[in-house]
């Protein structure tokens, strides 16, 4: 396998009805990473919503988890080939987050402790498809698959499920992020598999 | 290497894409472990062969070993190669001398 070769080579399993295209089934939960795992104290730890205009909203570890939490139990897919069906987080819905948010953005750019950024429409972090998830099975996220809390968003390539996030920066113009500016795709939906630009 | 005339003027200051295409096959061509990179965030100079590579990931991306900011990224798609170098000011790769080749700064 070359270096530049994209697709975590792991024990492959036949397609089923329930992955996109081009996906086989793990049991496994593969580690991607483009850097270092960073290491954030929950002390330190905030997560912030900024507007078009500048205006901030910001939680504190504690702040955030005492908001409503749920449960989604949802199918994840990694542009990378492997689909991980039936995982169980608990989070707070970015549709709470996002309430009393005075924004008429179209866009947003994720940003995550580490320097990691991902691209979405707004839209898609509303109607109940997108969380900000803090455990894994009934369990605390570890770090090394983005805790102490990552973004969800599983109807997307789970590139755009930001490991570590930090916050979220509302924009009236997309701008592409870490991956979607070295040519991978601007939305990124599995099902029409969106992995590059142009696909 | 041919310079391109418009028919309404004279020489123009510049060439065709074309001719990277030679210096292009030479520079990837060659061994980039021996070259060396300068940071754009730190501003350290080090040997490629010495950049912190992480390629479990839907790319290979390439990290300063002082600071780890990110020099490289390096994508394959099934049709072609996404080279990211705005990590890096500049690439210094060890090349033969070919003094015939070697383009300059001409009398004018």
């Amino acid at each position: 396998m070359g270096i530049v070769s994209p697709g975590f080579q792991g024990r492959r399993r036949p397609s089923g009805p329930n992955l996109p295209p081009g996906q086989y089934l793990t049991e496994d939960w593969p580690v991607l990473s483009a850097g270092p795992t960073p290491r954030v104290p929950l002390t330190d730890w905030e997560f912030v919503i900024t507007t078009e205009s500048g205006s901030e909203v910001r939680w504190s570890w504690d702040e955030m988890w005492a908001l409503p939490n749920e449960t989604p139990t949802v199918d994840i897919h990694c542009v990378t080939h492997w689909s991980k069906l039936g995982t169980n987080w608990q989070g707070v819905s970015l549709d709470t987050l996002l309430d009393g948010v005075d924004t008429t953005a179209d866009y947003a750019l994720v940003h995550s402790y580490g320097g990691y950024t991902t691209n979405l429409p707004l839209h898609d972090l509303r109607d109940g498809r997108a969380w900000v998830v803090h455990r894994y099975d009934g369990a605390d996220l570890p770090a090394e698959h983005g805790g102490p809390a990552r973004l969800l968003v599983p109807h997307l390539y789970f590139w755009k499920s930001a490991k570590w996030v930090r916050g979220i920066r509302l924009g009236l113009t997309d701008e592409p992020g870490f991956w979607e500016t070295a040519g991978y795709h601007d939305y990124g939906d599995p099902w029409r598999e969106q992995r590059y630009q142009g696909d | 290497m041919t310079e391109q005339l418009r028919p309404d003027q004279g020489r123009m200051d510049y060439l065709d894409g074309n001719v990277l295409a030679g210096p292009m096959r030479d520079v990837f061509a060659v061994d980039l472990t021996t070259a060396t990179g300068r940071c754009a965030s730190c501003g350290q100079t080090s040997p490629m062969a010495g950049l912190r590579v992480y390629s479990n990931a839907p790319g290979v991306v390439a990290r300063c070993p002082a600071c780890e900011e990110v020099m490289l990224r390096l994508v394959r798609t099934p049709t072609s190669a996404w080279l990211d170098l705005r990590g890096s000011t500049f690439v210094q790769i060890p090349m033969p001398a070919e003094p015939a080749m070697m383009p300059g700064p001409t009398a004018m």
